[in-house]
């Protein structure tokens, strides 16, 4: 295994972790709620009834707004480089929602808060989406783009 | 209205701790699900951080009878492991990886670089759509957890 120093930034990932984890907790204790993204989403959707909407969409602006806050206070652009083009974008996508519907829970709702919970089915969910991954990042990487 | 403003600034928080920890940017995801290659382990370091941030309040914040604004806790309590939570995870694997976007960042993506997000967001919004028609017959969870 090689390591990327170059791209490794432990502190910003740590705190950053650290201020998702804290915006879980207090989801749970202001309205006892998973933050759990794609639940969240899907429930906006295909909603149950009005007055769960609403909760939904002040999250969302807050999470549209996040970004430009860290902005705003580190003064610096939040650095993003694309992998993926074309129609591998929207099927991307298409998998990611499917998926998260289906599986109930993405890296948020399993990762985050299912392990904090000690849950074993989070666990299972976590390792079997994250070897899914490595495995599509490696064929995608070391076999059609033969890097 | 302390409710409105409580759930905006911890979107706010979530958005902002995402964009920090360096999950809104692909390459950086992809590095890290790149084990086989040159690996940036940053991403290890936000879940840790998330998680035992997580694991050490929540035992405090559920002792309390109720949420400061709700009624009760909706915690998961399922525990079986089926194959449509395996079938889901995978499918979602597979996205993740192709993209480097989870649905989080994808949300948190999406004003900073619609060209690229926008139709992926879409894509997703359809996908949980459909993946709800789905999994909502009968045998359906009454909460999905996340």
């Amino acid at each position: 295994m090689v390591i990327d120093f170059d791209s490794f930034t432990p502190l910003a990932s740590l705190v950053g972790g650290v201020m998702i984890g804290a915006a879980a907790l207090l989801l749970m204790l202001t309205h006892g709620r998973v933050m759990g993204i794609s639940g969240i989403l899907g429930g906006l959707i295909v909603p149950s009834d009005k007055s769960d909407v609403r909760w939904r969409v002040l999250f969302v602006i807050g999470v549209l707004a996040g970004p430009f806050a860290i902005m705003a206070l580190t003064g610096a652009p939040v650095d993003r480089t694309p992998v993926a083009s074309g129609f591998t974008l929207p099927i991307a996508g298409f998998l990611v929602g499917l998926g998260t519907a289906i599986g109930a829970g993405c890296t948020s709702g399993h990762g985050i808060c299912g392990l904090a919970r000690l849950s074993i089915r989070s666990a299972v969910a976590v390792g079997m989406f994250m070897g899914a991954a490595i495995v599509t990042v490696y064929i995608v990487r070391h076999m059609v783009q033969g890097g | 209205m302390a409710r409105a403003i409580s759930l905006i600034l911890i979107g706010t928080l979530f958005g902002a701790g995402l964009a920090l920890s360096g999950m809104l940017n692909p390459a950086k995801v992809a590095g890290f699900l790149d084990l086989f290659g040159v690996w940036d382990p940053s991403l290890a370091f936000v879940m840790g951080g998330g998680v035992i941030a997580n694991f050490i309040g929540h035992r405090i914040v559920t002792r309390r009878a109720a949420p400061v604004f709700g009624d009760g806790f909706s915690i998961p309590t399922r525990t079986d492991i089926d194959s449509r939570l395996l079938l889901g995870a995978a499918l979602f694997g597979v996205g993740w990886g192709l993209a480097g976007l989870c649905p989080g960042p994808a949300i948190a993506s999406v004003l900073l670089a619609p060209g690229e997000v926008a139709l992926f967001v879409l894509m997703m919004l359809a996908g949980l759509a459909v993946g709800r028609m789905l999994t909502s017959g009968p045998a359906a969870r009454p909460a999905p957890q996340a």
